[in-house]
């Protein structure tokens, strides 16, 4: 019961203790890891899987190949250099009659259709003329007088690219290129070829809303910043309260003020500026004006907390070193801001760019951001594959410029406790 | 620089003017159009135009007597405290787990939990659209509540992590050794001190599924119409003034969301203030 043996007691336990804690330690892990796990069993299921199912759907071509086996199967060892042999028709045939009888072929035809325009139309043709299975020898000839079309090597070279199961087809697509009969990488043809334009447009858009934003936040931040917390706090609000209201009320004010009849337009033709109303909605204006006032405090926030971190010690130093105030300015508190202006910027430019409800809302045909086209070819003409493509090469951008903030963010926080 | 003695220049006085000036403009930009929309709700006319022709309640009178809008500022209220409540519980808990796991793959874990905030809402819509389809959850409460419980989760998470940053674990482990269990430590420990963190996060949640209209658009039947979605209908076809008295009451709900926010971070500061 004295001292003595206690110790000694402690000296034999030493190294169990130290693995006890370490075992205390990883039980520990273990139990943080499984309050974690619910959440990401939870947006496995309702996030991640899904965006994998979408992706996958922008490589996977099985629809062809199913409704023609027989001649997915016949083209599969054609080298597609003259027209295929007699197999091959022979089995398109048999394929297209079974198809017709299962009410099938108008899958296949949409999906060749994307790919060879006119397709469609080939294809409904040869069924209803196709009245049996020719006879051995004859599907070359008979198919032929149906539709002369089959005579082409395109027309089988598209059935052949079609025939799956996996495909490059809508992801060439999303980026304006398509394949030539020969299997090159090609420039779509003109007509076909839109998504470039509807990319570019998009960053355009997104760019000009980011450009607006910081010119008109930067100010703003700035004020907020180097005001008496008190007055601050109370400015605070007019970020907050459109940060805090509905997209769908925002943009329905801006369409209340900026229609023909709205409230600027009126202002206007009753101070005399304008005789006739100004077109400010329903264009480019009109989207980057709404866009830019919904996606502000997003920048605004960002910016304030950088400048909030900057010590005022640093100008009044620079001020008391000679320096002329724009100089300070450039050289000193401009540099300061820089993660803060880094940050804001990607940030607004990363929500710009999947937007999709303002310029719905408030901009023309020619305004339509790229969201738009995913959200048609999903619902209106459920060409999954193209909607699923152009959704890959928008997230793909989305990803990486979040990784970007991500480093940019994650430097700031490193940066800001040194300074503490 | 704001206290006068710091702008000794001309030209420091003229800059502090500048960034006054275009304050107030941005000011006005943010809030003016927020403003313009509210009398238009109390007009007696048909038209979204100023001066009014007189004022009357008959707009609200159509919200509250349309079965459509009350049918969907209904089904707001109910997917919206569902997912807030969903969210709630996955992320309190994940948040929890964040705090105490140390490993070299906790970046890339957080990532993937804060992921459903940067994706755009289209990618997140179609890819449930055709993940939900085949198993019967388009078109179906059960289907909206989980989409929008994966949108508000982030926001949780980010908030209680906040709130548990600056937790003294060391009260946890006070509770523990007079004798607490784990989960009566949490309940009468851990839980009180957090409230506010929770309390913002529960209030992110509830506002990102009230006002989100992207997956509504893609998800939901004719039966599961939001707010949102049914505004979004409104200003497609032609703006009547109901929507604007729609606008009015979603931007009283965006008031007290703000308001209580703006008081749990009056208390939260209160208290620092306090133990400092």
């Amino acid at each position: 019961m004295t001292a003595t043996p206690a110790i000694g007691a402690d000296a034999q336990t030493e190294v169990p203790l130290k693995r006890r804690l370490r075992r205390a330690e990883r039980a520990r892990q273990v139990k943080a890891l499984a309050l974690v796990l619910p959440l990401l069993l939870f947006l496995l299921f309702t996030f991640a899987g899904p965006i994998a199912g979408m992706l996958w759907r922008s490589v996977d071509d099985r629809e062809v190949r199913q409704i023609l086996p027989q001649t997915a199967a016949a083209l599969a060892d054609w080298d597609g250099k003259d027209l295929p042999d007699e197999k091959a028709f022979a089995a398109l045939a048999s394929d297209i009659l079974a198809a017709r009888a299962s009410g099938t072929m108008a899958i296949a035809a949409k999906r060749l259709n994307y790919a060879l325009n006119g397709f469609r139309t080939i294809l409904t043709s040869t069924a209803r003329n196709l009245k049996a299975v020719p006879e051995r020898g004859t599907a070359k000839e008979t198919l032929g007088k149906i539709n002369p079309a089959w005579r082409e090597r395109a027309t089988w070279t598209t059935i052949k690219d079609a025939s799956g199961p996996l495909t490059s087809f809508y992801l060439l697509a999303a980026l304006d290129l398509t394949r030539n009969m020969d299997g090159a990488i090609v420039a779509a043809p003109p007509d076909q070829a839109i998504y470039r334009n509807v990319f570019t447009r998009t960053f355009v858009i997104s760019l000009s809303v980011t450009a607006l934003c910081l010119i008109l936040g930067f100010p703003v931040a700035y004020l907020l910043a180097t005001l008496p917390p008190g007055r601050s706090n109370l400015l605070m609000i007019f970020v907050l309260l459109p940060f805090w209201t509905s997209l769908l009320v925002r943009t329905c004010a801006w369409i209340v003020l900026l229609q023909s009849k709205g409230v600027v337009n009126d202002s206007l033709h009753w101070l005399g500026i304008i005789d006739e109303p100004l077109r400010l909605i329903y264009n480019r204006f009109g989207v980057c004006v709404a866009m830019t006032h919904v996606l502000l405090p997003f920048m605004i926030l960002p910016l304030y907390s950088s400048m909030k971190a900057i010590s005022p010690a640093y100008m009044r130093a620079a001020a008391s070193l000679g320096a002329p105030p724009v100089t300070a300015f450039l050289r000193i508190y401009l540099p300061q801001t820089l993660p803060g202006i880094g940050a804001g910027s990607l940030l607004v430019f990363i929500l710009a760019l999947g937007y999709y409800i303002t310029p719905a809302l408030v901009g023309g045909a020619a305004d339509q951001m790229i969201s738009y086209f995913i959200a048609l070819y999903t619902t209106e003409t459920a060409n999954w594959g193209l909607a699923s493509a152009l959704g890959a090469v928008l997230l793909l951008a989305t990803l990486l410029l979040a990784l970007l903030y991500g480093k940019l963010v994650q430097g700031q926080q490193v940066t800001g406790g040194m300074k503490n | 620089m704001s206290d006068d003695r710091s702008l000794r220049t001309p030209s420091q006085r003229a800059a502090w003017t500048a960034t006054i000036v275009i304050s107030t403009l941005v000011f006005i930009f943010l809030i003016a159009p927020i403003l313009a929309i509210m009398p238009l709700s109390f007009s007696s006319g048909s038209y979204l135009t100023y001066p009014l022709p007189g004022l009357s309640l008959r707009w609200y009178d159509d919200f509250i007597n349309s079965p459509r809008w009350m049918n969907s500022l209904k089904n707001s209220m109910i997917i919206g405290v569902a997912s807030t409540l969903l969210s709630m519980v996955l992320g309190t808990l994940a948040a929890l787990g964040l705090a105490q796991w140390k490993s070299r793959f906790k970046p890339l874990v957080l990532a993937f939990v804060l992921s459903p905030v940067v994706v755009p809402g289209v990618i997140t819509a179609v890819g449930l659209y055709f993940f939900f389809a085949p198993i019967g959850l388009t078109g179906s409460y059960l289907g909206l509540i989980l989409a929008h419980t994966a949108l508000a989760t982030p926001f949780v998470v980010i908030t209680v992590g906040a709130t548990l940053q600056s937790f003294d674990t060391n009260l946890a482990r006070a509770a523990a050794s007079l004798g607490a269990s784990p989960l009566y430590a949490f309940r009468r420990v851990i839980l009180p001190l957090i409230l506010p963190g929770l309390a913002s996060g529960a209030l992110f949640a509830f506002a990102t599924s009230f006002d989100e209209v992207v997956i509504v658009l893609f998800m939901a039947g004719p039966e599961q119409r939001t707010l949102p979605r049914e505004m979004f209908a409104g200003i497609r076809e032609n703006i009547s003034p109901t929507i604007t008295a729609a606008a009015v009451m979603l931007t009283t709900v965006s008031i007290i969301l703000l308001a209580t926010m703006e008081g749990l971070r009056r208390r939260n500061e209160r208290l620092k203030g306090s133990t400092a």
